[in-house]
């Protein structure tokens, strides 16, 4: 079977062509485009649920049991000094071996990894020998105990998926209410309209319910996800 | 894909009587619909952000040719290759051509209903050397028996666990046979070994998207698994494929309507992957896939906006319409014949293969009104049915005897005096024959007396009973 | 219909839509609805003019057949301070859809927005617009209420049966499993696709009698002939009533397909 040469230029404008010509009835494109501009230069802003709006405490708990409702662990270290610790332990504690796949992350590579010496840290994207990924989130999503991770060489994106066990450390003051306090920081952090390549949310260890409707934690993705959100700033 | 919509009246036969799909549907009751139950009372301001989301969606339609041109220039901007296309057929070759330039012997994909409506892998299959592998975990089960999703969340949710162990066994066989599958998760392992090859050997990985960002240039894909992820980073190359109505403006547009989709849909708070891509592999990565293709779909979806029909396009496929449809919940998905089952398809199909093949699909409604009531965008679908089915009334497309019933009910119902004096002389005898107060057959009306008995009249027209007793009055 | 001005009454005058298969099936009915209208304090006119309030064509396609239906209606009936249906089918249609229908009739528009505004079912009507929160019936039946689709979802019918229900002594009302979901007959739904049609009765059906009540009770008649077809076909000893019926205390007429 032999694929038919496509002409891209061709089929853009006729869809465009098709498009104008079926909202021909509207206002007129010169007198939409100002609107939908400005529009995308400034977002409005819509209606925010009132769960995003508690105090940091509230915030803190309520991320906290979304996630473990989802079967994901949470760690409360209190400072930066304590995560090597508290992953080495939770390894430990669910029969993992010592070894953590991560990237270039500075704050990552920062940590006192000296005080869990048993620990090992392999530098790079997974391998599928990997049994655990390690990054650190570019922010927390209280409103339903979601991650946000930006992909790149400080936290490549298949550490997420990969390996059986992800662990992913999380600043206290890079938890926020709602997923539109992402996107601000995400336009204060890569510019207006840039975007990391991907931005990967997260709420749980991967799950299905494909088998007679019941379900099962660990499909493709990961079978475990521990968060440990560490009080005190990182650096 | 081939549409058996025309048939839907033995497909809908068949289903009925098919036991272990009956037993599967029983689980859509306490799963997804009890489950958005929850959601929705967990989210107090669920029903004010449906609005919101409506007017977001409708802005969008409004302004489409806009936001389009927005997208594509800042996908382009980030690296993506930006492809537009008019048909399915169009489609197909774009994506088989992508596959041949990455010299793809292994193709993974995510869950994809756009993919099915163009018939993707059938295609790529024919053409030779591609071997297409479905990721999600409902689409490998829908895969490995050559049949096509019943429902376009939940695609395997005509099957039985005992069909899938069946399925499992009867094509692993380089598994011990004695192995134990009794339990969902073996299941799910089972396959989880299996398609962790696929993902490490693929060359291309193709997934859908539920929505495009015209303020970024990124595409969404919503999940629950980790196959989307796994296909889309691991190949070298990532082709989207999507339809042009899946824009949304900006990322706050974005948020607001991922509010009511995994609620409306699985009845999840969210779901647990949620991945925005933008481009292709940057300088300084690591991984993921150098190259980033994106296939926008028309396929007669711009046919729709101006018409009776527009509001179809603010559909966000979460399937709330279909968990929730009684019809739906009797026969299943298959029957309907095509793609988009439920009362989305119903809609949605006519409007794509056309109502002369579809006609039956949105004659097949009570009008009861719950999809729209659950439809987390408001789309007035028993409206929209409805106006399928004058369209087919304008072309007089209804069978020969409905039609004569119906210009014959209208006679009377036109002409009150006549239709009184009709009822007044039919009805009394009509109620002679009634014996026990009702009818267990009567040759005009086999549908109904086939199943039930038909109440009889009580003897005498509520005209005719009012103005005796009107006249009694006054006399 | 012309008010009958040689009546000189502050009482406000309601038209009775009887409904086509009120009228020609189960008169009973209308004349509970009428006993209810008046001790709600109101006059009832049943103008003779009226016929179907269009839905078959309507739900056919047949737009024309239907607006010279709603025509006709809302001539028959925009003379009455209200109109009221013993159907929350035909009264949605009547409030819903006629303003829809004829939207691009700038006249006809106006007076179906006129009469849709002044149109309701009947429970609805006794109490949300009479103020009425009980009924002077007594009646030793355990019973379930099937909510039909339309009053329910097209005018929000839920509470207005239940409380005037709960008025009724003696009653004990056992609400069914799934009493939201459609019953399956969907008009000429009923006939074009009897299978489906029947599975949706059949479920209907078991969760009615897992009640195990002397009565079923709703609102419209179609779903009240589908359901009572399918028990008395089971060979059910479950009586099927309009509501109506029961609040007006009138159980004189044979149960619905019964003789």
């Amino acid at each position: 079977m032999s694929t038919r040469d496509h002409d891209n230029k061709a089929a853009r404008a006729q869809m465009f062509a098709k498009l104008q010509r079926a909202l021909k009835d509207g206002p007129a494109q010169s007198a939409r485009r100002t609107h939908v501009e400005g529009r995308v230069a400034d977002p409005p802003n819509h209606p925010l649920p009132e769960r995003v709006r508690r105090s940091r405490n509230e915030l803190r708990m309520q991320f906290k049991a979304f996630l473990e409702g989802q079967s994901a662990s949470v760690l409360e270290v209190a400072g930066a000094g304590d995560v090597p610790a508290a992953i080495a332990n939770w390894l430990r504690g669910h029969n993992l071996p010592l070894t953590v796949r991560m990237g270039d992350d500075a704050a990552l590579a920062e940590l006192p990894w000296s005080r869990e010496p048993a620990l090992l840290r392999e530098n790079g994207p997974a391998k599928e020998s990997d049994t655990t990924g390690l990054s650190h989130a570019f922010a927390g999503i209280a409103e339903t105990g979601t991650l946000a991770l930006t992909s790149g060489p400080d936290n490549p994106v298949t550490l997420n998926f990969v390996p059986e066990n992800h662990v992913i450390v999380l600043a206290d003051a890079d938890l926020v209410g709602p997923y539109e306090e992402v996107w601000t920081r995400l336009r204060q952090r890569f510019g207006k309209g840039q975007m990391p390549r991907t931005v990967n949310f997260i709420s749980g260890p991967s799950r299905t319910a494909d088998i007679g409707g019941k379900l099962v934690t660990g499909a493709h993705g990961p079978r475990r996800l521990c968060v440990v959100l560490v009080s005190e700033p990182m650096t | 894909m081939n549409s058996t919509a025309h048939n839907f009246k033995s497909n809908a036969r068949v289903a009925l009587g098919d036991q272990q799909l009956q037993s599967a549907l029983g689980n859509l009751k306490g799963g997804l619909v009890a489950n958005r139950t929850k959601a929705r009372a967990a989210l107090p301001e669920f029903e004010a952000l449906r609005d919101v989301a409506k007017d977001i969606k409708n802005h969008t339609i409004a302004n489409l040719d806009l936001y389009l041109e927005i997208y594509e220039q800042n996908a382009r901007a980030a690296g993506a290759v930006v492809h537009f296309a008019e048909t399915a057929a169009d489609a197909r070759d774009i994506i088989l051509k992508i596959c041949r330039d990455a010299n793809a012997k292994i193709v993974t994909k995510g869950k994809s209903m756009v993919s099915e409506e163009i018939g993707l892998n059938a295609h790529l299959e024919a053409a030779g050397g591609i071997e297409v592998v479905e990721t999600d975990l409902g689409e490998y089960l829908v895969q490995i028996r050559k049949e096509t999703p019943s429902h376009i969340i939940a695609p395997a949710i005509h099957l039985t666990q005992g069909q899938v162990e069946a399925d499992f066994r009867r094509l692993h066989t380089h598994l011990p046979k004695d192995r134990v599958l009794v339990e969902p998760a073996q299941l799910v392992n089972e396959a989880r070994g299996i398609l962790r090859q696929k993902f490490m050997t693929a060359d291309v990985g193709i997934t859908g998207a539920n929505f495009l960002i015209a303020e970024t240039g990124s595409s969404i894909i919503v999940t629950n698994e980790g196959n989307g992820d796994l296909t889309q980073s691991l190949a070298k190359t990532h082709v989207v494929i999507t339809s042009i109505e899946k824009l949304v403006p900006t990322l706050e547009d974005l948020s607001t309507i991922l509010r009511l989709l995994a609620r409306s849909a699985t009845g999840q708070e969210c779901s647990t992957y949620m991945t925005l891509s933008t481009g292709g592999r940057r300088v300084n990565d690591h991984d993921g896939p150098p190259n980033y293709h994106v296939v926008i779909l028309d396929n007669g979806r711009t046919d729709l906006i101006g018409t009776e029909f527009q509001d179809v396009l603010r559909c966000i496929r979460c399937g709330a319409c279909m968990n929730h449809c009684p019809v739906y919940g009797a026969i299943g998905g298959h029957a309907y014949g095509w793609v988009y089952p439920g009362p989305i398809g119903s809609v949605l199909t006519p409007a794509l293969i056309g109502v002369k093949e579809a006609g039956n699909l949105p004659n097949a409604s009570t009008f009861c009104g719950k999809c729209a009531d659950v439809c987390p965008m408001k789309i007035p679908l028993p409206d929209l049915m409805r106006h399928w089915r004058e369209a087919e009334f304008d072309l007089g497309d209804l069978p020969r005897g409905y039609r004569t019933g119906l210009a014959g009910w209208a006679f009377f119902a036109r002409r009150p005096r006549l239709y009184h004096l009709a009822a007044k002389v039919g009805i009394p005898l009509l109620s002679l024959f009634g014996r026990r107060g009702r009818f267990s057959s009567l040759p005009f009306a086999g549908g109904w007396t086939r199943y039930r008995d038909l109440p009889a009249p009580q003897g005498r027209t509520f005209q005719q009973l009012w103005a005796e007793r009107q006249a009694g009055v006054t006399r | 219909m012309p008010l009958d001005t040689s009546k000189t009454t502050t009482k406000p005058q309601v038209g009775l839509f009887v409904t086509c298969l009120v009228d020609l099936m189960r008169p009973s009915i209308g004349f509970a609805a009428v006993k209810l209208i008046e001790a709600a304090g109101c006059d009832v006119v049943v103008p003779p003019s009226q016929t179907c309030c269009g839905q078959p064509a309507y739900n056919s396609g047949d737009k024309a057949t239907t607006s010279a239906i709603a025509r006709a209606t809302i001539a028959a009936f925009e003379g009455f301070d209200y109109v009221v249906a013993p159907s929350g089918s035909c009264a949605g249609m009547i409030k819903g859809h006629y303003p829809d229908l004829l939207k691009t009739d700038p006249e006809w528009s106006k007076r179906a927005v006129a009469l849709a505004s002044k149109t309701y079912e009947l429970v609805s009507f006794l109490v949300d617009v009479r103020a009425i929160s009980s009924v002077d019936a007594e009646l030793k039946v355990r019973a379930t209420y099937h909510d039909s689709c339309s009053g329910l979802r097209e005018l929000k019918i839920k509470s207005q049966p239940r409380t005037l229900l709960a008025s009724v002594k003696g009653l004990d009302l056992v609400e069914m499993e799934e009493n939201e979901v459609c019953c399956g007959f969907g008009g000429t739904f009923s006939i074009k696709y009897p299978d489906i049609s029947n599975a949706m009765v059949q479920k209907k059906a078991d969760f009615a009698s897992a009640t195990k009540p002397d009565l079923l009770l709703a609102g419209d008649l179609g779903c009240l002939m589908n359901m009572a077809g399918k028990l008395k076909r089971q060979g059910s000893r479950i009586e099927v009533r309009h509501i109506a019926e029961v609040l007006a205390g009138d159980l004189s007429a044979p149960a619905i397909g019964e003789a």
